[in-house]
């Protein structure tokens, strides 16, 4: 391995690492914003210039808080839990294609940190393994209703793992790579060969199975708003739980940035046009995640299972077979 | 901003019974009442609403400590003290009742005969760490003296918060100025009570 090419991954790491956490907190505004227009409130309005700086001043709040581990936790366990969620959320944006390749000062620039040939997989894997930051947080709490939550959240990662799993593979029969370049490359003819026109049914279920692995509203059941605490979050406090928010809305991001690459035509041709539009596509895919969020009510742990096994998954079995049928023939 | 809108509480007329047909026993029942679901959009009536309201921007949130809700006439904030329109002078007759009538004794009063032989009142103080805000002072006051006005914000230091005879009281300037608001809440005489008023008989 040449020394070019490790300085090179090094600074995209660094790079995607610090555009997506401090993207992750102006997440964070605009999901305040957002919500408050919904419900006709103004949002933060009075740190800054319309609150932008909120953001800066929720920063400084969390990194100066009380680190607290409290008695009976299983310290080790509870203090590795954030850093797991964390980790897995940015260790997911390796295969992430962020733009079309680009030259910088003659120097050919891949925005992505590492095009390995098995992208969707890792991806699907990583985020697999972000359900160990909630599952262990929750048990090490000490505290029921972490555990509860904990309980939840296993049961909604390991549910909905199968019907994203089961979603993505009709588009992967069809494009025959697991790598998100190639996913790119097959719909890059346009408009008309996006892969969701082929696969709406994946579409849709993909796109529910992201709510449900990020955790977001309607199927916010992991960290239960309703119990009035924060789920597995309940005894974290700090940067602890900054590190658990972060995770949130880098996964938030990254699910925004991977649905339009595989089934949206991700940044088509390549041009400059083709990176803004997989922008404006992540930029809409991540405001539909504020949007429900207003809008939908939670549903139940019950009916979340129900909505995974009787329906989303045969829906999705039902929609490999029919591919492969349409393939073979 | 005015709080008209508020006031008619009566909603009788847009109550409407919901249809809620019954629920599905056998399994087909339930598969199509699924499926129905599906396919109604409803989810999508529900992001619209909240769409609608984002690009209407009909923004509903008082900004509290620049902008304010108006509050009623018959508000019972601080108390205020007022003066005759003709003279200026205080209304208070030192007569004690509202410190008689004060059920959490929160009134503290002392007088004195001035050099006019005139009851005068030399000390005056209103507890407000104890003040329930009950009203009954000022609907006691025969001279319409004591009142409550509208300074709801009265944060202090301590919880023994007072205010003083001379803090309550209307401005001399803010009086000739004409800006003495009278209190029209509790205790107070209702509008044009002068022509309700019927002349004593006094030939019997
Ligand atoms: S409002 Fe009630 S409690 Fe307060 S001073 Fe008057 S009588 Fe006393
Ligand atoms: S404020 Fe009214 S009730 Fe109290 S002493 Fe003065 S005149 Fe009497």
């Amino acid at each position: 391995m040449d020394t070019a090419y490790l300085i090179e991954t090094i600074i995209k790491v660094v790079v995607v690492l610090l555009i997506f956490s401090a993207l992750a907190g102006i997440g964070t505004y605009f999901e305040r914003k957002v919500l408050a227009f919904m419900q006709r409130r103004l949002g933060p309005m009075y740190v800054g210039p319309f609150g932008l700086l909120q953001v800066a001043a929720d920063g400084v709040k969390l990194f100066t808080k009380e680190d607290i581990v409290p008695t009976n936790v299983v310290a080790k366990v509870f203090k590795i839990a954030p850093v797991i969620t964390a980790a897995t959320a940015f260790m997911a944006a390796a295969a992430i294609p962020f733009l079309p390749q680009f030259t910088l000062f003659g120097y050919t620039v891949h925005p992505i940190v590492a095009d390995i040939n098995i992208g969707i997989l890792y991806i699907l894997g990583i985020m697999g393994i972000g359900l160990y930051g909630p599952l262990l947080g929750g048990m090490a709490s000490a505290n029921k209703f972490s555990l509860l939550s904990a309980a939840r959240t296993a049961a909604v990662f390991i549910s909905y793992e199968v019907v994203t799993g089961l979603s993505l593979l009709a588009p992967i029969m069809m494009v025959g790579s697991l790598s998100l370049i190639d996913f790119n490359e097959y719909q890059a003819g346009g408009i008309g060969d996006w892969i969701i026109w082929s696969q709406p049914v994946a579409f849709v279920l993909f796109w529910i199975a992201a709510f449900a692995e990020t955790g977001r509203t309607p199927f916010h059941l992991i960290a239960n708003d309703h119990e009035i605490i924060d789920g597995f979050g309940t005894e974290y406090s700090g940067m602890r739980w900054g590190l658990f928010f972060i995770g949130e809305y880098a996964n938030m991001f990254f699910i925004s940035f991977v649905i339009p690459l595989i089934f949206l035509g991700g940044y088509g041709d390549g041009s400059f046009l083709g990176a803004l539009g997989l922008l404006g596509k992540m930029a809409f895919f991540f405001f539909f995640f504020l949007w429900t969020r207003a809008a939908w009510p939670d549903v139940r742990p019950d009916q979340l299972m129900w909505l995974c096994w009787k329906v989303l998954m045969p829906l999705a079995v039902i929609n490999i077979v029919i591919t492969g049928l349409v393939m073979m023939f | 901003m005015k709080n008209e809108q508020f006031n008619n509480r009566d909603v009788s007329d847009s109550y409407f019974l919901v249809d809620i047909p019954d629920y599905p026993t056998d399994g087909w029942g339930k598969f199509t009442r699924v499926v129905k679901r599906t396919f109604r959009g409803e989810l999508f009536v529900g992001l619209w609403v909240v769409l609608r309201e984002m690009i209407k921007f009909d923004i509903h949130t008082v900004q509290y400590p620049l902008e304010k809700m108006p509050i009623g006439p018959r508000y019972r904030a601080v108390h205020e003290m007022k003066r005759l329109w003709e003279s200026g002078t205080e209304r208070c007759i030192g007569c004690g009742l509202c410190e008689k009538i004060c059920i959490s004794n929160c009134i503290q009063m002392d007088t004195k005969i001035d050099e006019n032989s005139r009851k005068e009142v030399s000390e005056y103080s209103i507890n407000l760490g104890r003040c329930i805000f009950c009203g009954y002072c000022a609907e006691v006051c025969p001279e319409l003296a004591i009142t409550h006005g509208g300074r709801y914000e009265n944060g202090s230091e301590q919880r023994e918060h007072f205010v003083m005879y001379e803090d309550m009281l209307t401005p001399i300037d803010a009086l000739k100025a004409g800006k003495q608001l009278e209190f029209e809440g509790f205790g107070a005489i209702t509008p044009h009570e002068d022509e309700r008023v019927k002349k004593t008989p006094l030939s019997y």
